[in-house]
Protein backbone atom coordinates (compact mmCIF):
# COMPACT_ATOMS: atom_id res chain seq x y z
CA UNK A 1 0.00 0.00 0.00
CA UNK A 2 1.27 3.48 -0.79
CA UNK A 3 2.36 5.53 2.20
CA UNK A 4 0.82 8.90 2.91
CA UNK A 5 2.12 10.81 -0.08
CA UNK A 6 2.53 14.46 0.84
CA UNK A 7 2.26 15.53 -2.76
CA UNK A 8 -1.10 13.88 -3.31
CA UNK A 9 -3.05 13.65 -0.05
CA UNK A 10 -6.39 13.72 -1.81
CA UNK A 11 -5.47 10.77 -3.97
CA UNK A 12 -4.29 8.94 -0.88
CA UNK A 13 -7.53 9.48 1.00
CA UNK A 14 -9.58 8.60 -2.06
CA UNK A 15 -7.64 5.35 -2.32
CA UNK A 16 -8.27 4.66 1.36
CA UNK A 17 -12.01 5.23 0.98
CA UNK A 18 -12.27 3.00 -2.10
CA UNK A 19 -10.23 0.31 -0.36
CA UNK A 20 -12.42 0.43 2.75
CA UNK A 21 -15.46 0.22 0.49
CA UNK A 22 -14.14 -2.93 -1.17
CA UNK A 23 -13.41 -4.54 2.22
CA UNK A 24 -16.89 -3.72 3.51
CA UNK A 25 -18.48 -4.95 0.29
CA UNK A 26 -16.57 -8.26 0.48
CA UNK A 27 -17.60 -8.86 4.09
CA UNK A 28 -21.22 -7.91 3.31
CA UNK A 29 -21.24 -10.39 0.42
CA UNK A 30 -20.44 -13.19 2.90
CA UNK A 31 -22.41 -12.01 5.93
CA UNK A 32 -25.64 -10.67 4.40
CA UNK A 33 -27.01 -14.03 3.12
CA UNK A 34 -26.24 -15.68 6.48
CA UNK A 35 -27.96 -12.91 8.45
CA UNK A 36 -30.97 -12.82 6.13
CA UNK A 37 -31.46 -16.59 6.22
CA UNK A 38 -31.26 -16.58 10.04
CA UNK A 39 -33.75 -13.69 10.30
CA UNK A 40 -36.15 -15.49 7.95
CA UNK A 41 -35.77 -18.72 9.95
CA UNK A 42 -37.24 -16.88 12.96
CA UNK A 43 -39.65 -14.66 11.05
CA UNK A 44 -43.42 -14.98 11.53
CA UNK A 45 -45.22 -16.23 8.39
CA UNK A 46 -47.10 -12.90 8.21
CA UNK A 47 -43.82 -10.98 7.98
CA UNK A 48 -42.21 -13.40 5.54
CA UNK A 49 -45.16 -13.44 3.12
CA UNK A 50 -45.65 -9.68 3.33
CA UNK A 51 -43.83 -8.29 0.26
CA UNK A 52 -43.27 -4.96 2.05
CA UNK A 53 -41.36 -6.46 4.99
CA UNK A 54 -37.86 -6.81 3.53
CA UNK A 55 -36.40 -7.28 7.01
CA UNK A 56 -38.84 -9.16 9.27
CA UNK A 57 -39.73 -7.36 12.50
CA UNK A 58 -41.71 -10.05 14.32
CA UNK A 59 -40.00 -13.22 15.41
CA UNK A 60 -41.14 -16.63 16.51
CA UNK A 61 -39.74 -20.03 17.40
CA UNK A 62 -42.61 -21.83 15.70
CA UNK A 63 -40.68 -22.47 12.43
CA UNK A 64 -37.95 -24.31 14.32
CA UNK A 65 -40.55 -26.15 16.42
CA UNK A 66 -42.51 -27.24 13.35
CA UNK A 67 -39.33 -28.43 11.65
CA UNK A 68 -38.27 -30.41 14.73
CA UNK A 69 -41.75 -31.97 14.93
CA UNK A 70 -41.49 -32.99 11.26
CA UNK A 71 -38.59 -35.28 12.16
CA UNK A 72 -35.64 -32.90 12.28
CA UNK A 73 -35.20 -33.43 16.01
CA UNK A 74 -34.40 -37.09 15.45
CA UNK A 75 -32.34 -36.33 12.35
CA UNK A 76 -30.29 -33.78 14.31
CA UNK A 77 -29.69 -36.35 17.04
CA UNK A 78 -28.66 -38.89 14.37
CA UNK A 79 -26.26 -36.39 12.83
CA UNK A 80 -24.65 -35.72 16.20
CA UNK A 81 -24.26 -39.46 16.91
CA UNK A 82 -22.78 -40.15 13.45
CA UNK A 83 -20.40 -37.20 13.73
CA UNK A 84 -19.17 -38.24 17.19
CA UNK A 85 -18.62 -41.83 16.01
CA UNK A 86 -16.75 -40.52 12.97
CA UNK A 87 -14.47 -38.38 15.16
CA UNK A 88 -13.73 -41.32 17.48
CA UNK A 89 -13.08 -43.87 14.68
CA UNK A 90 -10.99 -41.55 12.53
CA UNK A 91 -8.87 -40.39 15.48
CA UNK A 92 -8.27 -43.92 16.82
CA UNK A 93 -7.11 -44.96 13.33
CA UNK A 94 -5.56 -41.69 12.17
CA UNK A 95 -3.69 -40.36 15.19
CA UNK A 96 -1.06 -43.19 15.32
CA UNK A 97 -0.48 -42.84 11.57
CA UNK A 98 -0.13 -39.07 11.90
CA UNK A 99 2.41 -39.55 14.68
CA UNK A 100 4.36 -42.05 12.57
CA UNK A 101 4.58 -39.58 9.68
CA UNK A 102 5.62 -36.79 12.04
CA UNK A 103 8.29 -38.51 14.12
CA UNK A 104 9.81 -41.39 12.15
CA UNK A 105 12.07 -41.67 9.15
CA UNK A 106 11.29 -44.90 7.35
CA UNK A 107 11.46 -46.52 3.96
CA UNK A 108 8.54 -45.62 1.73
CA UNK A 109 7.45 -42.67 3.86
CA UNK A 110 7.17 -40.23 0.95
CA UNK A 111 5.22 -42.65 -1.22
CA UNK A 112 2.86 -43.50 1.65
CA UNK A 113 2.29 -39.82 2.38
CA UNK A 114 1.61 -39.14 -1.30
CA UNK A 115 -0.86 -42.03 -1.26
CA UNK A 116 -2.69 -40.46 1.69
CA UNK A 117 -2.73 -37.07 -0.07
CA UNK A 118 -4.09 -38.81 -3.17
CA UNK A 119 -6.80 -40.55 -1.12
CA UNK A 120 -7.68 -37.20 0.46
CA UNK A 121 -8.68 -36.07 -3.03
CA UNK A 122 -10.56 -39.23 -3.93
CA UNK A 123 -14.28 -38.51 -4.39
CA UNK A 124 -15.42 -40.54 -1.38
CA UNK A 125 -19.10 -40.11 -2.20
CA UNK A 126 -18.75 -42.75 -4.94
CA UNK A 127 -18.09 -45.52 -2.39
CA UNK A 128 -21.59 -45.09 -0.94
CA UNK A 129 -23.39 -46.69 -3.89
CA UNK A 130 -21.53 -50.03 -3.96
CA UNK A 131 -21.36 -50.04 -0.13
CA UNK A 132 -25.14 -50.50 -0.01
CA UNK A 133 -24.88 -54.13 -1.18
CA UNK A 134 -22.19 -54.89 1.40
CA UNK A 135 -24.17 -53.14 4.13
CA UNK A 136 -27.33 -55.10 3.33
CA UNK A 137 -25.35 -58.31 3.73
CA UNK A 138 -23.79 -57.14 7.02
CA UNK A 139 -27.01 -55.64 8.40
CA UNK A 140 -25.45 -52.18 8.35
CA UNK A 141 -27.80 -50.66 5.80
CA UNK A 142 -29.87 -47.78 7.19
CA UNK A 143 -27.83 -47.74 10.40
CA UNK A 144 -25.95 -44.83 11.94
CA UNK A 145 -22.88 -47.04 12.38
CA UNK A 146 -22.87 -47.68 8.62
CA UNK A 147 -22.91 -43.97 7.83
CA UNK A 148 -20.20 -43.32 10.44
CA UNK A 149 -17.96 -45.99 8.88
CA UNK A 150 -18.36 -44.36 5.46
CA UNK A 151 -17.74 -40.90 6.94
CA UNK A 152 -14.61 -42.25 8.65
CA UNK A 153 -13.26 -43.20 5.21
CA UNK A 154 -13.81 -39.61 4.11
CA UNK A 155 -12.30 -38.05 7.25
CA UNK A 156 -9.35 -40.41 7.79
CA UNK A 157 -6.87 -39.00 5.23
CA UNK A 158 -7.60 -35.51 6.56
CA UNK A 159 -7.05 -36.63 10.17
CA UNK A 160 -3.74 -38.35 9.30
CA UNK A 161 -2.38 -35.29 7.48
CA UNK A 162 -3.56 -32.76 10.05
CA UNK A 163 -2.42 -34.69 13.14
CA UNK A 164 0.92 -35.29 11.48
CA UNK A 165 1.43 -31.57 10.95
CA UNK A 166 0.30 -30.84 14.52
CA UNK A 167 2.84 -33.33 15.95
CA UNK A 168 5.57 -31.90 13.71
CA UNK A 169 4.98 -28.50 15.27
CA UNK A 170 5.80 -29.84 18.76
CA UNK A 171 9.52 -29.08 19.32
CA UNK A 172 11.61 -32.27 19.20
CA UNK A 173 13.85 -30.81 21.94
CA UNK A 174 11.04 -31.16 24.47
CA UNK A 175 10.64 -34.84 23.60
CA UNK A 176 14.40 -35.35 23.80
CA UNK A 177 14.36 -33.80 27.27
CA UNK A 178 11.78 -36.43 28.17
CA UNK A 179 14.07 -39.22 26.95
CA UNK A 180 17.00 -37.73 28.88
CA UNK A 181 14.94 -37.91 32.06
CA UNK A 182 14.28 -41.58 31.44
CA UNK A 183 10.87 -41.61 29.82
CA UNK A 184 10.30 -44.15 27.06
CA UNK A 185 8.56 -43.32 23.80
CA UNK A 186 5.08 -44.06 25.11
CA UNK A 187 5.51 -42.00 28.26
CA UNK A 188 7.03 -39.15 26.26
CA UNK A 189 4.07 -39.19 23.90
CA UNK A 190 1.43 -39.16 26.63
CA UNK A 191 3.19 -36.75 29.00
CA UNK A 192 4.79 -34.30 26.56
CA UNK A 193 3.68 -34.58 22.92
CA UNK A 194 -0.03 -35.15 23.47
CA UNK A 195 -0.67 -32.36 26.01
CA UNK A 196 1.21 -29.88 23.82
CA UNK A 197 -0.80 -30.92 20.75
CA UNK A 198 -4.16 -30.82 22.49
CA UNK A 199 -5.40 -27.41 21.25
CA UNK A 200 -4.61 -28.29 17.62
CA UNK A 201 -6.08 -31.77 17.97
CA UNK A 202 -9.26 -30.33 19.46
CA UNK A 203 -9.64 -27.99 16.48
CA UNK A 204 -9.03 -30.93 14.13
CA UNK A 205 -11.65 -33.00 15.98
CA UNK A 206 -14.25 -30.24 15.69
CA UNK A 207 -13.40 -29.89 12.02
CA UNK A 208 -13.90 -33.65 11.53
CA UNK A 209 -17.24 -33.33 13.32
CA UNK A 210 -18.32 -30.58 10.90
CA UNK A 211 -17.15 -32.64 7.91
CA UNK A 212 -19.47 -35.50 8.93
CA UNK A 213 -22.25 -33.11 9.99
CA UNK A 214 -22.22 -31.51 6.52
CA UNK A 215 -21.95 -34.66 4.39
CA UNK A 216 -25.15 -35.39 2.47
CA UNK A 217 -24.60 -37.79 -0.43
CA UNK A 218 -23.39 -40.86 1.44
CA UNK A 219 -25.87 -40.26 4.27
CA UNK A 220 -28.77 -39.98 1.83
CA UNK A 221 -27.76 -43.14 -0.06
CA UNK A 222 -26.98 -45.27 3.00
CA UNK A 223 -30.05 -44.44 5.09
CA UNK A 224 -33.79 -44.73 4.60
CA UNK A 225 -35.43 -44.16 7.98
CA UNK A 226 -32.41 -43.20 10.09
CA UNK A 227 -31.73 -39.98 8.19
CA UNK A 228 -29.02 -37.58 9.26
CA UNK A 229 -29.99 -33.90 9.17
CA UNK A 230 -28.74 -33.02 5.65
CA UNK A 231 -30.23 -36.24 4.26
CA UNK A 232 -33.50 -35.44 6.03
CA UNK A 233 -33.52 -31.93 4.56
CA UNK A 234 -32.89 -33.27 1.07
CA UNK A 235 -35.55 -35.96 1.20
CA UNK A 236 -38.26 -34.51 3.47
CA UNK A 237 -37.82 -30.85 4.34
CA UNK A 238 -37.69 -29.72 0.69
CA UNK A 239 -41.46 -30.32 0.47
CA UNK A 240 -42.11 -28.06 3.50
CA UNK A 241 -42.99 -24.34 3.30
CA UNK A 242 -40.12 -21.91 2.70
CA UNK A 243 -39.70 -20.63 6.25
CA UNK A 244 -39.41 -24.21 7.49
CA UNK A 245 -36.55 -24.67 5.01
CA UNK A 246 -34.82 -21.59 6.41
CA UNK A 247 -35.20 -23.04 9.89
CA UNK A 248 -33.48 -26.18 8.56
CA UNK A 249 -30.59 -24.16 7.15
CA UNK A 250 -30.25 -22.39 10.51
CA UNK A 251 -29.83 -25.70 12.38
CA UNK A 252 -27.37 -26.86 9.69
CA UNK A 253 -25.08 -23.82 9.96
CA UNK A 254 -25.25 -23.39 13.76
CA UNK A 255 -22.35 -25.74 14.67
CA UNK A 256 -20.34 -24.38 11.75
CA UNK A 257 -20.69 -20.80 12.96
CA UNK A 258 -19.77 -21.76 16.52
CA UNK A 259 -16.76 -23.64 15.21
CA UNK A 260 -15.49 -20.75 13.09
CA UNK A 261 -15.66 -18.59 16.19
CA UNK A 262 -13.80 -21.07 18.43
CA UNK A 263 -11.22 -22.35 15.98
CA UNK A 264 -10.76 -19.39 13.64
CA UNK A 265 -7.05 -19.33 14.48
CA UNK A 266 -6.60 -22.82 13.05
CA UNK A 267 -8.93 -22.67 10.10
CA UNK A 268 -6.64 -21.21 7.44
CA UNK A 269 -3.63 -23.32 8.35
CA UNK A 270 -5.74 -26.46 8.53
CA UNK A 271 -7.07 -26.07 5.02
CA UNK A 272 -3.69 -24.90 3.80
CA UNK A 273 -2.20 -28.18 4.98
CA UNK A 274 -4.87 -30.60 3.89
CA UNK A 275 -5.23 -29.29 0.39
CA UNK A 276 -1.52 -29.12 -0.33
CA UNK B 1 20.87 -56.57 27.83
CA UNK B 2 22.15 -56.53 24.27
CA UNK B 3 19.27 -58.80 23.37
CA UNK B 4 16.92 -56.28 24.90
CA UNK B 5 18.29 -53.31 22.96
CA UNK B 6 18.11 -55.26 19.74
CA UNK B 7 14.50 -56.09 20.42
CA UNK B 8 13.85 -52.45 21.23
CA UNK B 9 15.41 -51.20 17.99
CA UNK B 10 13.57 -53.85 16.03
CA UNK B 11 10.28 -52.59 17.44
CA UNK B 12 11.39 -49.03 16.68
CA UNK B 13 12.19 -50.07 13.12
CA UNK B 14 8.75 -51.52 12.47
CA UNK B 15 6.81 -49.18 14.74
CA UNK B 16 5.93 -46.61 12.03
CA UNK B 17 4.50 -49.37 9.83
CA UNK B 18 2.55 -50.78 12.77
CA UNK B 19 1.16 -47.32 13.50
CA UNK B 20 0.16 -46.67 9.89
CA UNK B 21 -1.17 -50.16 9.07
CA UNK B 22 -4.64 -49.90 10.72
CA UNK B 23 -5.50 -46.61 9.01
CA UNK B 24 -4.16 -47.72 5.65
CA UNK B 25 -5.93 -51.10 5.80
CA UNK B 26 -9.18 -49.35 6.68
CA UNK B 27 -8.84 -46.94 3.76
CA UNK B 28 -7.84 -49.62 1.28
CA UNK B 29 -10.77 -51.82 2.33
CA UNK B 30 -13.39 -49.07 2.33
CA UNK B 31 -12.22 -47.75 -1.04
CA UNK B 32 -10.98 -50.94 -2.67
CA UNK B 33 -13.98 -53.10 -1.83
CA UNK B 34 -16.63 -50.62 -3.04
CA UNK B 35 -14.69 -49.99 -6.25
CA UNK B 36 -14.46 -53.73 -7.00
CA UNK B 37 -18.10 -54.18 -6.06
CA UNK B 38 -18.93 -51.15 -8.23
CA UNK B 39 -17.31 -52.74 -11.27
CA UNK B 40 -19.30 -55.95 -10.62
CA UNK B 41 -22.56 -54.03 -10.25
CA UNK B 42 -21.93 -51.97 -13.36
CA UNK B 43 -20.98 -54.84 -15.68
CA UNK B 44 -23.05 -57.84 -14.55
CA UNK B 45 -26.77 -58.66 -14.58
CA UNK B 46 -28.80 -60.23 -11.74
CA UNK B 47 -27.42 -63.69 -12.60
CA UNK B 48 -23.84 -62.54 -12.40
CA UNK B 49 -23.21 -62.68 -16.15
CA UNK B 50 -21.20 -60.03 -17.93
CA UNK B 51 -23.42 -57.43 -19.54
CA UNK B 52 -23.18 -54.00 -21.12
CA UNK B 53 -26.88 -53.25 -20.58
CA UNK B 54 -26.15 -50.64 -17.92
CA UNK B 55 -23.64 -48.93 -20.20
CA UNK B 56 -26.18 -48.89 -23.06
CA UNK B 57 -28.87 -47.58 -20.74
CA UNK B 58 -26.57 -44.85 -19.45
CA UNK B 59 -25.40 -43.73 -22.88
CA UNK B 60 -28.44 -44.25 -25.11
CA UNK B 61 -31.66 -44.71 -23.14
CA UNK B 62 -34.07 -41.77 -23.51
CA UNK B 63 -34.75 -42.00 -19.75
CA UNK B 64 -31.05 -41.66 -18.95
CA UNK B 65 -29.84 -38.16 -18.19
CA UNK B 66 -26.13 -38.89 -18.60
CA UNK B 67 -25.27 -36.50 -21.43
CA UNK B 68 -27.24 -33.52 -20.04
CA UNK B 69 -25.74 -34.27 -16.61
CA UNK B 70 -22.21 -34.33 -17.98
CA UNK B 71 -22.90 -31.13 -19.92
CA UNK B 72 -24.37 -29.27 -16.94
CA UNK B 73 -21.65 -30.48 -14.55
CA UNK B 74 -19.03 -29.16 -16.97
CA UNK B 75 -20.98 -25.93 -17.63
CA UNK B 76 -21.30 -25.23 -13.90
CA UNK B 77 -17.57 -25.84 -13.43
CA UNK B 78 -16.68 -23.67 -16.43
CA UNK B 79 -18.71 -20.73 -15.11
CA UNK B 80 -18.06 -21.10 -11.37
CA UNK B 81 -14.33 -21.86 -11.22
CA UNK B 82 -13.00 -18.81 -13.14
CA UNK B 83 -15.19 -16.47 -11.04
CA UNK B 84 -13.93 -18.12 -7.86
CA UNK B 85 -10.29 -17.81 -8.86
CA UNK B 86 -10.65 -14.13 -9.79
CA UNK B 87 -12.56 -13.37 -6.58
CA UNK B 88 -10.10 -15.34 -4.44
CA UNK B 89 -7.16 -13.49 -6.04
CA UNK B 90 -8.88 -10.19 -5.26
CA UNK B 91 -9.57 -11.18 -1.64
CA UNK B 92 -5.97 -12.38 -1.22
CA UNK B 93 -4.47 -9.14 -2.56
CA UNK B 94 -6.90 -7.16 -0.43
CA UNK B 95 -5.84 -9.01 2.72
CA UNK B 96 -2.13 -8.76 1.94
CA UNK B 97 -2.44 -5.03 2.71
CA UNK B 98 -2.34 -3.85 6.29
CA UNK B 99 -5.47 -2.22 7.60
CA UNK B 100 -7.58 -2.00 10.73
CA UNK B 101 -9.94 -4.93 11.08
CA UNK B 102 -7.86 -7.14 8.77
CA UNK B 103 -8.15 -10.22 11.03
CA UNK B 104 -11.89 -9.70 11.31
CA UNK B 105 -12.21 -9.52 7.52
CA UNK B 106 -10.16 -12.72 7.18
CA UNK B 107 -12.41 -14.59 9.61
CA UNK B 108 -15.52 -13.40 7.84
CA UNK B 109 -14.21 -14.44 4.43
CA UNK B 110 -13.47 -17.99 5.63
CA UNK B 111 -16.83 -18.58 7.36
CA UNK B 112 -18.23 -20.41 4.28
CA UNK B 113 -15.46 -23.05 4.61
CA UNK B 114 -17.55 -24.76 7.27
CA UNK B 115 -20.97 -24.30 5.65
CA UNK B 116 -22.33 -27.34 3.84
CA UNK B 117 -23.52 -27.27 0.25
CA UNK B 118 -27.08 -28.06 1.38
CA UNK B 119 -27.08 -25.14 3.83
CA UNK B 120 -25.42 -22.88 1.24
CA UNK B 121 -28.19 -23.72 -1.21
CA UNK B 122 -30.89 -23.00 1.37
CA UNK B 123 -29.23 -19.71 2.35
CA UNK B 124 -29.31 -18.55 -1.27
CA UNK B 125 -32.85 -19.77 -1.59
CA UNK B 126 -33.73 -17.30 1.17
CA UNK B 127 -32.10 -14.54 -0.91
CA UNK B 128 -33.66 -15.42 -4.28
CA UNK B 129 -37.08 -16.98 -3.56
CA UNK B 130 -40.09 -15.04 -4.81
CA UNK B 131 -40.64 -13.92 -1.19
CA UNK B 132 -36.88 -13.77 -0.67
CA UNK B 133 -34.67 -10.83 0.26
CA UNK B 134 -33.77 -9.50 -3.18
CA UNK B 135 -37.26 -9.66 -4.64
CA UNK B 136 -38.79 -7.93 -1.62
CA UNK B 137 -36.01 -5.34 -1.55
CA UNK B 138 -36.24 -4.47 -5.25
CA UNK B 139 -40.04 -4.41 -5.14
CA UNK B 140 -40.04 -2.12 -2.11
CA UNK B 141 -37.54 0.15 -3.85
CA UNK B 142 -39.77 0.16 -6.91
CA UNK B 143 -37.09 -1.27 -9.22
CA UNK B 144 -39.34 -4.20 -10.20
CA UNK B 145 -43.11 -4.70 -10.08
CA UNK B 146 -43.20 -8.48 -10.20
CA UNK B 147 -40.88 -10.83 -8.31
CA UNK B 148 -38.13 -12.28 -10.50
CA UNK B 149 -38.64 -16.06 -10.54
CA UNK B 150 -35.52 -18.12 -9.97
CA UNK B 151 -37.00 -21.54 -9.27
CA UNK B 152 -39.00 -24.05 -11.27
CA UNK B 153 -38.59 -26.05 -14.48
CA UNK B 154 -39.57 -23.15 -16.77
CA UNK B 155 -36.91 -20.93 -15.14
CA UNK B 156 -33.97 -23.29 -15.59
CA UNK B 157 -31.49 -20.60 -16.74
CA UNK B 158 -32.30 -18.69 -13.54
CA UNK B 159 -31.81 -21.85 -11.49
CA UNK B 160 -28.40 -22.18 -13.10
CA UNK B 161 -27.59 -18.61 -12.03
CA UNK B 162 -28.81 -19.37 -8.49
CA UNK B 163 -26.49 -22.40 -8.27
CA UNK B 164 -23.59 -20.31 -9.57
CA UNK B 165 -24.26 -17.59 -6.96
CA UNK B 166 -24.54 -20.12 -4.12
CA UNK B 167 -21.38 -21.98 -5.12
CA UNK B 168 -19.35 -18.82 -5.71
CA UNK B 169 -20.52 -17.57 -2.32
CA UNK B 170 -19.79 -20.83 -0.48
CA UNK B 171 -16.78 -22.43 -2.13
CA UNK B 172 -14.66 -19.38 -3.03
CA UNK B 173 -13.33 -19.53 0.54
CA UNK B 174 -11.50 -22.77 -0.29
CA UNK B 175 -9.81 -21.25 -3.35
CA UNK B 176 -9.08 -18.16 -1.27
CA UNK B 177 -7.22 -19.96 1.56
CA UNK B 178 -5.01 -21.81 -0.94
CA UNK B 179 -4.10 -18.65 -2.86
CA UNK B 180 -3.79 -16.57 0.30
CA UNK B 181 -1.38 -19.13 1.80
CA UNK B 182 0.64 -19.00 -1.43
CA UNK B 183 0.72 -15.21 -1.39
CA UNK B 184 2.06 -15.16 2.16
CA UNK B 185 4.89 -17.48 1.19
CA UNK B 186 6.25 -15.00 -1.39
CA UNK B 187 9.33 -13.47 0.17
CA UNK B 188 9.06 -9.75 0.91
CA UNK B 189 12.62 -9.38 -0.42
CA UNK B 190 11.55 -9.91 -4.02
CA UNK B 191 8.94 -7.21 -3.73
CA UNK B 192 11.31 -4.84 -1.97
CA UNK B 193 13.95 -5.46 -4.62
CA UNK B 194 11.42 -4.58 -7.29
CA UNK B 195 10.51 -1.41 -5.41
CA UNK B 196 14.18 -0.41 -5.27
CA UNK B 197 14.23 -0.57 -9.06
CA UNK B 198 11.15 1.61 -9.17
CA UNK B 199 8.47 -0.98 -9.98
CA UNK B 200 4.93 0.28 -9.62
CA UNK B 201 1.99 -1.69 -8.24
CA UNK B 202 1.00 -3.15 -11.60
CA UNK B 203 4.58 -4.12 -12.50
CA UNK B 204 4.96 -5.87 -9.13
CA UNK B 205 1.72 -7.76 -9.69
CA UNK B 206 2.46 -8.66 -13.29
CA UNK B 207 6.11 -9.68 -12.98
CA UNK B 208 6.52 -10.93 -9.40
CA UNK B 209 3.29 -11.77 -7.58
CA UNK B 210 1.34 -13.46 -10.38
CA UNK B 211 4.21 -15.68 -11.61
CA UNK B 212 5.05 -16.74 -8.04
CA UNK B 213 1.41 -17.46 -7.28
CA UNK B 214 1.13 -19.81 -10.24
CA UNK B 215 1.59 -23.05 -8.23
CA UNK B 216 -1.07 -22.02 -5.69
CA UNK B 217 -3.49 -21.06 -8.43
CA UNK B 218 -2.88 -24.39 -10.19
CA UNK B 219 -3.49 -26.29 -6.95
CA UNK B 220 -6.68 -24.35 -6.31
CA UNK B 221 -7.85 -24.94 -9.89
CA UNK B 222 -7.29 -28.69 -9.70
CA UNK B 223 -8.93 -29.11 -6.31
CA UNK B 224 -11.91 -27.03 -7.35
CA UNK B 225 -12.19 -29.10 -10.54
CA UNK B 226 -12.18 -32.29 -8.47
CA UNK B 227 -14.97 -30.96 -6.26
CA UNK B 228 -16.91 -29.73 -9.30
CA UNK B 229 -17.47 -33.34 -10.40
CA UNK B 230 -18.97 -34.12 -6.98
CA UNK B 231 -21.41 -31.20 -6.96
CA UNK B 232 -24.66 -32.48 -5.47
CA UNK B 233 -26.34 -30.91 -2.42
CA UNK B 234 -26.57 -27.35 -3.67
CA UNK B 235 -28.00 -28.46 -7.01
CA UNK B 236 -30.56 -30.76 -5.38
CA UNK B 237 -31.70 -27.97 -3.06
CA UNK B 238 -31.95 -25.21 -5.67
CA UNK B 239 -32.90 -27.06 -8.85
CA UNK B 240 -33.68 -30.69 -8.07
CA UNK B 241 -33.32 -32.60 -11.34
CA UNK B 242 -34.05 -29.54 -13.51
CA UNK B 243 -30.30 -29.08 -13.77
CA UNK B 244 -28.98 -32.66 -13.87
CA UNK B 245 -25.46 -33.30 -12.56
CA UNK B 246 -23.44 -36.53 -12.42
CA UNK B 247 -23.69 -37.14 -8.65
CA UNK B 248 -27.36 -36.18 -8.68
CA UNK B 249 -28.10 -38.71 -11.43
CA UNK B 250 -26.19 -41.37 -9.50
CA UNK B 251 -28.35 -40.61 -6.47
CA UNK B 252 -31.54 -40.64 -8.54
CA UNK B 253 -30.78 -43.93 -10.32
CA UNK B 254 -29.84 -45.53 -6.99
CA UNK B 255 -32.55 -44.35 -4.60
CA UNK B 256 -35.55 -43.63 -6.86
CA UNK B 257 -35.21 -46.05 -9.79
CA UNK B 258 -33.17 -48.77 -8.00
CA UNK B 259 -30.90 -49.07 -11.06
CA UNK B 260 -27.96 -50.17 -8.91
CA UNK B 261 -25.83 -51.05 -11.94
CA UNK B 262 -26.34 -47.67 -13.57
CA UNK B 263 -25.73 -45.84 -10.27
CA UNK B 264 -22.51 -47.83 -9.81
CA UNK B 265 -21.50 -46.86 -13.34
CA UNK B 266 -21.97 -43.17 -12.46
CA UNK B 267 -19.86 -43.71 -9.35
CA UNK B 268 -17.10 -45.30 -11.43
CA UNK B 269 -17.21 -42.47 -13.96
CA UNK B 270 -16.88 -39.81 -11.24
CA UNK B 271 -14.05 -41.82 -9.65
CA UNK B 272 -12.26 -42.26 -13.01
CA UNK B 273 -12.48 -38.55 -13.88
CA UNK B 274 -11.16 -37.65 -10.41
CA UNK B 275 -8.31 -40.16 -10.57
CA UNK B 276 -7.18 -38.72 -13.91
CA UNK B 277 -7.29 -35.16 -12.53
CA UNK B 278 -5.57 -36.26 -9.31
CA UNK B 279 -2.89 -38.09 -11.29
CA UNK B 280 -2.11 -34.92 -13.23
CA UNK B 281 -1.93 -33.06 -9.93
CA UNK B 282 0.48 -35.53 -8.30
CA UNK B 283 2.66 -35.61 -11.46
CA UNK B 284 2.83 -31.84 -11.57
CA UNK B 285 3.56 -31.30 -7.90
CA UNK B 286 5.41 -34.41 -6.74
CA UNK B 287 8.83 -32.90 -7.26
CA UNK B 288 7.87 -29.69 -5.53
CA UNK B 289 6.24 -31.55 -2.64
CA UNK B 290 9.24 -33.79 -2.04
CA UNK B 291 11.55 -30.78 -2.01
CA UNK B 292 9.43 -29.23 0.72
CA UNK B 293 9.45 -32.42 2.77
CA UNK B 294 13.22 -32.78 2.64
CA UNK B 295 13.69 -29.20 3.79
Amino acid sequence: MPGPGESAPIRYYLFKIVFAGIVILSCTWILLPIIISILYAFSTPQDFYNPKEVIPLHFTLSNIQKLLALGAARATMNSIIVAIMTVIFSFILGLPAGYAFARFAFKGKDSLKLLIIGLRMFPMLVIAIPLVTLYIRLGLNDTLLGVALAHTTMALPFVILITSSIFVSVPVELEEAGYVFGLDRKQTFFRITLPLSLPGLTAAAIFTFIMSWNEVFMAAVLTLTNRTLPAFILTSAMAAPDIIKFAASFIMILPALIFVFIARKYLVSMWGITVK
Amino acid sequence: MSNNTRKYSLVEKYLPYILIAPALSYLLFFIGYPLTQGVLLAFTDQNGHFTLQHVYYLLYSPSSNFWPALEDTLALAAVIIPIQVMLALGFSLMLSANFKGKDMALYILIIPLTISDVAGGLIWYSMLASNGFFNKLFMTLGIINQPIQFFGWQFRPMEFIAIVLAEVWRATALVFVIIFAGLQMISKEYIEAAEVFGAGTWTKLRHIIFPMLKPSVQTALLIRTLFAFQVFGVVMVLAGRDIPVLAGEAYYEQTILYHYGVAALYALIIAAISIVIGYIYIKMFKAQYLREVSM
